[in-house]
């Protein structure tokens, strides 16, 4: 393992050289907004609100998964990438029915803080409101679809930290769904274990626990990654 | 100097603003002080008077009678505020939305599906102003100058956004305080 | 079988060929086929019978030799005092057929003859499409009479791995599924690439190793070549597999192919099997110490499984999903192993490069795009079908040439390359040459190979909307920009044909295509905005034409809410 140097926003930083761009950067304390990232979980770059402008590369990369190296001069708040960022969490506001007033996730919700971030006021595209329903057939669990922005944190928690893959992806492209198992309801679930993995890892109000009204319910995604390094280190012996 | 004339709206939404508007308390007195309220639904005036300064629109345009009514306002305004997440975003107004493209599946989820005694869509015509297909927010059918979302928004939120305005400034809307939706 | 005995089955071949006076070519490809073209094969048996002429009529069910629209097609070799004679028919009927025989020594059928010195046949460099229209694509030894297999042979006995792919770098190869990443380029990153660098998963039955993928997932509306090379010459992409895992060091190879092309994936099993049985596909091919073994793979029919990450995760099992690269394929790709992925037409060209040499197939084209590519020629325009071109040719020599203009006396106005994820070019870039870098200057790619001809009653704003209605459709949800972006664009695109769009909506509607086009994870969403972009820069007015000028700008203005108001 050897250490590379870079430059993040003009900033030196060093790294270790299996470390990503979006790792170095938090590291050196230089925030960079993810949504589908989560520590713990499996990086796989589909929010693409980590991109970041790498000198020397024409084309934007996305910090989550995208390795450090030796030299590489890095920005990542750049008027360009603000714009993006803007246009993506629009796109999420508009693509299915976030009512931050009704929801169980409101002030604490990761999509709500990165409107305030990227300094959205209101969303310049027509609203889709699409009807799209919840599944509250499971006893301590409910998802609703309304809130759902598809970073699929809950499938990899599932899978990866669970082991248990009830969660995964139906359909593609704007009609994709969460389904557990094979689009059956939660509550008849065979293989969901109710550990509440996926509650964590939510970043809206998409998961959340029977019972939470307006405002009450709160995540805890550091949770995972708590888990993970507790097991990987072996710190609990059973 | 002149007084800024301002005027206050009432479209499709709860009066939660309005509330937010009133938790001002004392310091409704200093803009008192500043502005002229020319039209409100907290002060007896029934028509929409020319050359208005600033403008507040609360709740989204979900009928006939708002789409003209901002129509009007625009024209009339110098500066259009959307105040509140319901001028903003449609927010719980334009939950209806949802229930299908037309005000027909609205009404029918309504008066036809949900109530258990005779169900029937009131039909006596000139009472109320017929729905719109959709309800938008206020930026979808007429340019807006400002966005002050929150629902409601609370009242430090509304007096930054009227004290910059009555000084003459574009209100900075940035962070937390200032741009929090719900 | 090894080099000598594949020299004896050519020479068999060509005897038996000469026992017959007249080859009759009947077309089997797709479209032919659907066209019932196979009756009129055994139609044509029949007569031949019937006249008894058996003895010197051979009636051969052949690949697709191109101008589908005046299919079914018969083209017929007649060797008469050692002239050869070709003659083309169209639109054959199975009631055509003793006709046609009993017209063989005189003069060719006049109601059905179509000419051969057309245009449309002259202007065409045949290398990938050589054997399509010429062997019967389910038998190996018509294909082993034309020559193949002899690059494979020529590879693996005189041939090191690295000769072969300096051999196809100095050819100047690009990929032709449409990005046109230099081929040589690619096979040497595999071979070099260390099968240890990256943690692989290989699932139990399957050797950790190097992979070789043909990408036969062919999706652009409205495009056939792949289709056409898998169908009518089988073989030939089997043999540009095998070459490649020599060069590679793969011993594995898998042909991703969409379910939706059951012709091909017929062929190409019979082909598969038909190489194994010959001993140049298998364990110890030609009795060498190289092993290859091909796989076929079936695309359940998502564009997006065209993508590389994408058809990989989809052969793994998992939903076609495409992942950030890098690392590319080459380095981590099917099952963390290093992968080569080659498009099928790619492929194609592997074996001519070996035979004729790669300054041959560096002297067909221009500077940086060399040989040729197949465009499958559609719209509104006289000649539609496949058509393969020498790279430089240019647009307007393939749009009035080759493809015989515009009919019904309408006027040229634009040609949509690259399908989905193309441009369409107007009038005054005609005469651009067809190639990688210029076709990218234009706003369009040169793509897989889709060709678009569109006429002066064509609505451009539509002609985009309908791509887009592609791309959100194909769009695999998995990225914000082009699951939601896409989507977004569409309904900008359809608030402008329902006279809804504002000034506003136009510059938001450009400021989302730089978005998607930007931030989308793989290539369907970085190229989905380029049908809308190529509109705008050329046909902008048509845009401009239909923005709804009342009420301050704003869509929903007095007279237009109105329309939009119940009055119950």
């Amino acid at each position: 393992m050897s250490v590379v140097t870079l430059t993040i926003n003009g900033q030196d930083v060093s790294a270790r050289d299996d470390a990503t761009v979006l790792q170095a950067a938090r590291e050196a304390g230089i925030h960079i907004p993810v949504l589908c990232y989560l520590e713990g979980l499996s990086a796989v770059g589909a929010c693409r609100l980590c991109l970041v402008e790498v000198a020397g590369v024409n084309r934007l990369l996305p910090a989550c998964t995208t390795r450090v190296q030796e030299g590489m001069e890095v920005h990542t708040d750049t008027p360009r990438l603000q714009t993006y960022r803007r246009h993506i969490i629009e796109l999420l506001f508009a693509e299915r029915n976030h009512v931050c007033a009704v929801c169980v996730a409101n002030g604490n919700c990761e999509l709500q803080s990165l409107a305030i971030e990227v300094g959205m006021d209101h969303v310049r595209y027509d609203y889709v409101f699409p009807s799209l329903g919840m599944d509250l057939t499971h006893e301590r669990f409910g998802l609703d679809h309304n809130r759902c922005i598809l970073c699929t944190r809950c499938v990899r928690a599932c899978d990866e930290i669970e082991g248990a893959h009830t969660l995964d992806v139906l359909g593609r492209g704007a009609k994709a769904r969460i389904v557990t198992d094979l689009n059956m309801p939660w509550g008849e679930s065979p293989t969901c274990t109710s550990c509440g993995k996926c509650a964590m890892a939510c970043p809206t109000g998409a998961i959340f626990k029977q019972g939470s009204t307006v405002a009450e319910m709160v995540h805890h995604p550091e949770k995972l990654a708590f888990l993970k390094t507790a097991r990987e280190r072996r710190e609990w012996r059973v | 100097m002149e007084k800024i004339k301002l005027a206050t709206v009432w479209l499709g939404g709860c009066s939660g603003c309005h509330m937010s508007f009133l938790d001002l308390d004392e310091w409704l007195f200093d803009l008192a002080a500043a502005v002229e309220v020319v039209y409100s639904p907290i002060a007896d005036l029934k028509h929409f008077p020319e050359r208005v300064d600033v403008t507040l629109i609360e709740g989204a345009v979900a009928n006939e009678e708002h789409l003209e009514l901002v129509h009007t306002i625009r024209a009339r305004s110098r500066l259009v505020v959307s105040f509140g997440d319901c001028a903003v975003t449609g927010n719980v107004t334009a939950m209806r939305n949802v229930i299908g493209n037309s005000a027909e599946a609205v009404l029918d989820r309504a008066y036809r599906e949900l109530p258990t005694h005779n169900p029937r869509i009131p039909d006596e015509a000139g009472i109320v102003p017929p729905l719109l297909e959709r309800v938008l927010p206020v930026h979808a059918v007429i340019p807006v100058d400002v966005f002050l979302p929150g629902c409601p928004p609370p009242a430090p939120r509304i007096r930054a956004v009227l004290q910059a305005l009555i000084e003459g400034k574009t209100p900075e809307m940035i962070g937390r305080e200032m741009l929090k939706f719900g | 079988m090894n080099g000598e005995e594949l020299l004896h089955v050519m020479a068999q071949e060509q005897e038996r060929a000469r026992r017959f006076r007249h080859h009759l070519h009947v077309c089997t490809g797709t479209a032919c086929q659907a066209l019932n073209s196979e009756s009129i094969a055994q139609a044509l048996e029949v007569a031949a019978k019937a006249q008894g002429k058996q003895g010197e009529v051979s009636v051969k069910c052949v690949g697709c030799p191109g101008l589908c629209s005046l299919g079914p097609l018969v083209e017929v070799h007649s060797f008469v005092n050692g002239d050869h004679e070709r003659s083309l028919y169209q639109f054959v009927r199975p009631e055509d057929a003793s006709e046609i025989i009993s017209h063989l020594d005189g003069e060719p059928v006049e109601r059905l003859v179509t000419p051969l010195d057309q245009p449309f046949f002259t202007r065409q460099l045949k290398i990938v499409l050589e054997n399509c229209g010429e062997i019967d694509p389910e038998r190996i030894e018509d294909y082993i009479a034309r020559g193949g297999y002899q690059a494979l042979m020529k590879v693996l006995t005189e041939m090191t791995p690295s000769e072969v792919i300096d051999e196809i770098t100095r050819s100047g190869l690009r990929g032709r599924g449409g990005a046109g990443f230099p081929t040589g380029l690619k096979w040497a990153t595999v071979a070099k690439a260390d099968p240890r660098r990256y943690p692989t998963y290989v699932p139990p039955g399957i050797q950790s190793q190097k992979f070789v993928i043909c990408n036969g997932d062919e999706g652009d509306p409205g495009a056939f070549m792949d289709r056409s090379v898998m169908e009518g010459d089988p073989h030939r992409v089997l043999e540009g597999m095998i070459i490649a895992g020599y060069a590679v060091g793969a011993n594995q190879g898998y042909i991703y192919v969409r379910a939706e092309y059951p012709l091909a994936v017929k062929r190409l099993r019979t082909a598969i099997r038909q190489a194994q049985r010959a001993g140049l596909l298998g364990n110890n091919i030609a009795g060498t110490a190289f092993s290859f073994n091909i796989d076929i793979r079936l695309g359940a029919g998502a564009f997006v499984c065209g993508e590389e990450t994408a058809l990989i995760a989809s052969i793994e099992g998992g939903r076609g999903l495409p992942r950030p690269r890098p690392p590319y394929p080459a380095e981590y790709g099917l099952w963390g192993c290093p992968t080569l992925i080659n498009n099928v037409e790619t492929l194609a060209n592997i074996a001519p490069i070996i035979n004729k040499g790669a300054s041959w197939f560096a002297s067909i084209g221009t500077a940086k795009s060399k040989g040729t590519k197949v465009f499958a020629l559609t719209g509104q325009v006289k000649n539609t079908g496949l058509i393969e071109v020498p790279m430089g040719i240019t647009l307007r020599e393939i749009v009035f040439d080759i493809g015989g203009g515009i009919p019904n006396g309408h006027k040229f106005k634009a040609v949509q390359t690259g399908g989905p994820s193309g441009g369409c070019i107007p009038e005054q870039y005609l005469d651009t040459p067809v190639d990688y870098e210029s076709l990218t200057a234009l706003g369009s790619i040169m793509g897989s190979g889709g060709l678009i001809v569109m006429d002066d009653s064509t609505d451009m704003v539509e002609v985009a909307r309908f791509f887009m209605d592609f791309c959100m459709e194909e769009s695999c949800g998995k990225c914000i920009p082009c699951r939601a972006g896409t989507a977004q664009i569409h309904h900008i695109l359809t608030k402008f044909q329902t006279g809804r769009a504002t000034e506003r909506d136009l510059k938001l509607l450009e400021e989302l295509c730089d978005v998607v086009k930007h931030a989308s994870l793989c290539g369907l969403g970085q190229s989905a905005p380029n049908p809308v972009l190529s509109t705008l820069r050329y046909f902008r007015h048509e845009y401009e034409a239909k923005l709804r000028r009342d009420g301050a700008g704003y869509g929903y203005a007095n007279g237009a809410a109105k329309e939009r108001v119940t009055h119950s």
